[in-house]
């Protein structure tokens, strides 16, 4: 059930970035495109009745749920911040230079 | 010791070198500007070097962090180099010699020099890290930090088109990582593991499984997007004629390359495995990027813009070359990406020059400038008769090889193609020519003058270059750079036990 | 740039320190408790950034300011890679963890993982600010 709800919002974000025309609104709906992703993978290591995966003592045995995709999702969390600050710094020279953050009309480059 | 234990420690210098660098850029651009560029192009040659002295090594595995294999089951991070890698590192690190070189006298146009560097070195230590990875997470992280730098220096001239070039770049590009992380989620959720030979290692007979399929054409649209297959090749005509004339040279000539076909063949050829429905699907988008490039090339009269487009058909023609899967079309494909890259990057470098000479890309515009920029002029001969496919430059035996492969496999109709959008592209050429080189000098061109001595070199370096690579066929030369990366793709899964059992 | 209401600029300077040391124990923690270096990185910078939008300030004291914080970051990820590059020159693999491994859960335990931590959160807040600073630079920047 959790993963279609991921998916749902991966949709959500790929429907945005296709239909909104507000430089903004695309920059937004890729970082929830990308979020429901992180969200995907840390549900993949999922086990059942295990515990987080914090070291309390060395000496007991403890199930704990994979640690894995957790180390994995924050390293893309990293990556998706350098590329969001990357298009909110282009998004807001574009508005310098053209004067409007409308994509339909940023369209000096044609053919 | 025998040599190579002791060459595997050599290879994470290829990108911990450019790393250090870049770094080190930025912490002294205030002593002086030469510094920065003695840095960079100190350690683009000690690159260079390393990897010729890397060449005539078998497979090479180094467990980054000394994390040895628990049970035979490898844990950590793995850097391999095959013969795949060898050929593609080449590749890289030379083009970048020569791009470097041409930026010292080009880039003085544009203000905050070191920062160019600095990105230029982040791209390549992003791009030797994707073809050198053993892991598929890592592969992703290095994927994103050579895409992050491409970014970056499309935009690089501030001008209005080139942050719209580079938005459009940057929101497609973002779109793509993102189809090739949920890929990786779905292999991980597979298989539990992410180095690239355990993985190819636990799905040996799952490949028609109903996830995997999923995952092939999650990767085919990821890294097609990222390599300018057709379907997905919108973004290139806008932001490679908009970043300055050498990064158009790396774009264009090396990073389509390392990370959009080397990434897919990689995973589909010694991970996954290739099924005949795939490989025929592939065969039709690169016999359409080879057209419809070709097709779109012929309407451009910007002169970067039309070699954008031809990129796009040399691209198709080294993946038809590669996914007819048979000895002879891979040695094609791969001698043609490897020649590609050579006379793609000396048109764009050429196309630099005419610019920093005349300030004008419009072929309209020019004309006549043979009179004036005479090495330029050679030169640029020199290269659209490569990528046209004249005897007895480059492009020539790498075409010629290609549709060899083509009849040799029955297809007859995609050999007709491959002569058909060959002719096209030399008359797309003699366009170019007779508009920017041969005719008349123009009236406003009058004081054009030749370009600096580092662009010569470079230029001259690289038609060099394109003349004499055809020798590269013979059998003395095809052992030590071809062969190596043919047979990595043809025992396509055997690299998994010869990375296993180092 | 104007800065905000008095009560926003009173509670900010309340605020700032408490988030900047909270920031610092996450980060000194890192191989303990969740966060480490990047998630530190974040909260020190939010310190910072709460006080300059907060308050308001002016332009040739920001454009100042950015060339030190863009030292800071160069510095910070430039010791990371010196503290990884070190297992490298010294024969062995790159990114080793070469200092003692101590007691687990100590403080002082888990080899060069805190150091590296340390590293990586004074670049990343300087990160983070520079981009806020050149976003607030690029909003007063002439129009052409």
């Amino acid at each position: 059930m959790i993963y279609f709800l991921c998916s749902l919002l991966f949709l959500v974000g790929l429907s945005g970035i296709l239909l909104k025309r507000n430089l903004i609104k695309i920059v937004i709906s890729l970082t929830i495109m990308e979020y429901s992703l992180f969200m995907f993978l840390a549900l993949v290591g999922y086990k059942q009745n295990a515990l987080a995966p914090i070291v309390k003592s060395v000496t007991e045995e403890v199930n704990y749920v994979d640690p894995l995709p957790q180390a994995l999702v924050l390293t893309a969390i990293v990556i998706g911040l350098a590329t969001t600050a990357l298009l909110v710094a282009l998004a807001v020279r574009i508005y310098e230079k053209y004067g409007t953050f409308d994509i339909r009309k940023i369209r000096r480059l044609k053919g | 010791m025998n040599s190579s234990s002791v060459t595997q420690y050599l290879l994470p210098l290829l990108v911990v070198l450019p790393l250090g660098g870049a770094f080190l850029i930025q912490l002294s651009k205030k002593i002086s500007g030469l510094i920065s560029d003695i840095i960079a192009n100190f350690i683009v040659v000690v690159l260079v070097v390393l990897v010729f002295s890397l060449l005539n090594s078998p497979v090479l595995v180094y467990k980054v962090g000394g994390w040895m294999p628990v049970k035979g089951i490898p844990i950590g991070i793995y850097l391999v180099s095959d013969g795949l890698s060898m050929l593609l590192l080449i590749i890289i690190n030379t083009i970048a010699l020569v791009s470097l070189f041409f930026s010292i006298s080009y880039m003085k146009r544009f203000t905050n020099k070191p920062l160019y560097y600095t990105l230029f070195l982040l791209m390549i230590a992003g791009m030797n890290g994707v073809v050198m990875s053993g892991d598929l997470f890592n592969m992703y992280v290095f994927l994103e930090v050579a895409a992050i730098a491409s970014y970056s220096l499309v935009a690089f001239g501030t001008e209005a088109d080139e942050l719209e070039a580079s938005f459009k770049y940057q929101v497609m590009g973002t779109a793509a990582s993102a189809f090739i992380l949920l890929g990786i989620i779905i292999i991980y959720s597979v298989t539990g593991t992410l180095n690239l030979a355990d993985i190819g290692r636990v799905l040996k007979d799952k490949v028609t499984e109903a996830p995997i399929i999923l995952t092939g054409i999650l990767f085919l649209v990821g890294f097609g997007l990222k390599g300018a297959m057709m379907p997905f090749h919108a973004w290139l005509p806008d932001a490679h004629p908009s970043a300055p004339a050498p990064i158009s040279a790396m774009l264009s000539g090396v990073l389509i390359k390392a990370i959009g076909i080397y990434a897919l063949v990689r995973i589909m050829f010694n991970v996954i495995g290739v099924t005949p429905i795939f490989s025929n699907m592939m065969l039709c988008i690169s016999a359409i990027s080879m057209i419809a490039g070709v097709f779109l090339a012929f309407a451009q009269w910007d002169f970067k813009r039309l070699l954008a487009y031809h990129s796009i058909s040399q691209m198709g023609y080294v993946m038809l070359g590669i996914w007819l899967m048979t000895p002879l079309g891979i040695l094609g494909g791969l001698f043609h990406m490897l020649n590609h890259s050579v006379f793609k990057s000396l048109l764009f470098l050429n196309s630099g020059a005419v610019v920093y000479g005349t300030g004008s890309r419009q072929l309209k515009r020019l004309g006549g400038l043979n009179q004036k920029m005479p090495v330029t002029g050679c030169t640029s001969f020199v290269a659209s008769m490569s990528i046209a496919g004249v005897p007895p430059f480059n492009g020539f035996w790498s075409k010629l090889i290609i549709i060899m492969a083509c009849i040799q496999s029955h297809h007859f109709f995609l050999a007709g193609l491959a002569v058909l959008v060959s002719i096209m592209t030399l008359v797309s050429f003699l366009k170019v020519q007779r508009y920017v080189f041969f005719g008349g000098l123009k009236q406003a061109l009058k004081d054009v003058k030749e370009v600096p001595f580092t662009m010569c070199f470079s230029m001259i370096l690289l038609a060099f270059l394109c003349t004499t690579m055809g020798a590269l066929l013979l059998p003395g030369a095809k052992e030590l750079f071809i062969d190596p990366a043919v047979n990595a793709l043809l025992n396509g899964k055997e690299y998994i036990s010869l990375v296993l059992n180092k | 740039m104007k800065g905000m209401t008095e009560i926003v600029k009173t509670i900010s300077k309340l605020l700032a320190g408490l988030i900047f040391f909270y920031g610092i124990y996450i980060v000194l923690f890192g191989h303990l408790t969740p966060g480490g270096g990047f998630a530190g990185g974040v909260i020190i910078s939010g310190a910072f950034i709460l006080l300059i939008i907060a308050n308001g300030i002016d332009e040739e004291k920001i454009s100042r300011g950015k060339e030190k914080v863009g030292f800071l970051e160069s510095s910070g990820i430039f010791l990371f890679w010196i503290i990884s590059t070190v297992g490298l020159c010294m024969g062995t693999f790159f990114f080793l963890n070469f200092l003692g491994k101590g007691r687990p859960l100590n403080i002082f335990s888990a080899g060069t993982v805190p150091l590296c931590n340390i590293a990586i959160g004074i670049e990343v807040s300087a990160a983070l600010c520079c981009i806020v600073i050149a976003l607030i630079l690029v909003k007063k920047g002439d129009k052409k």
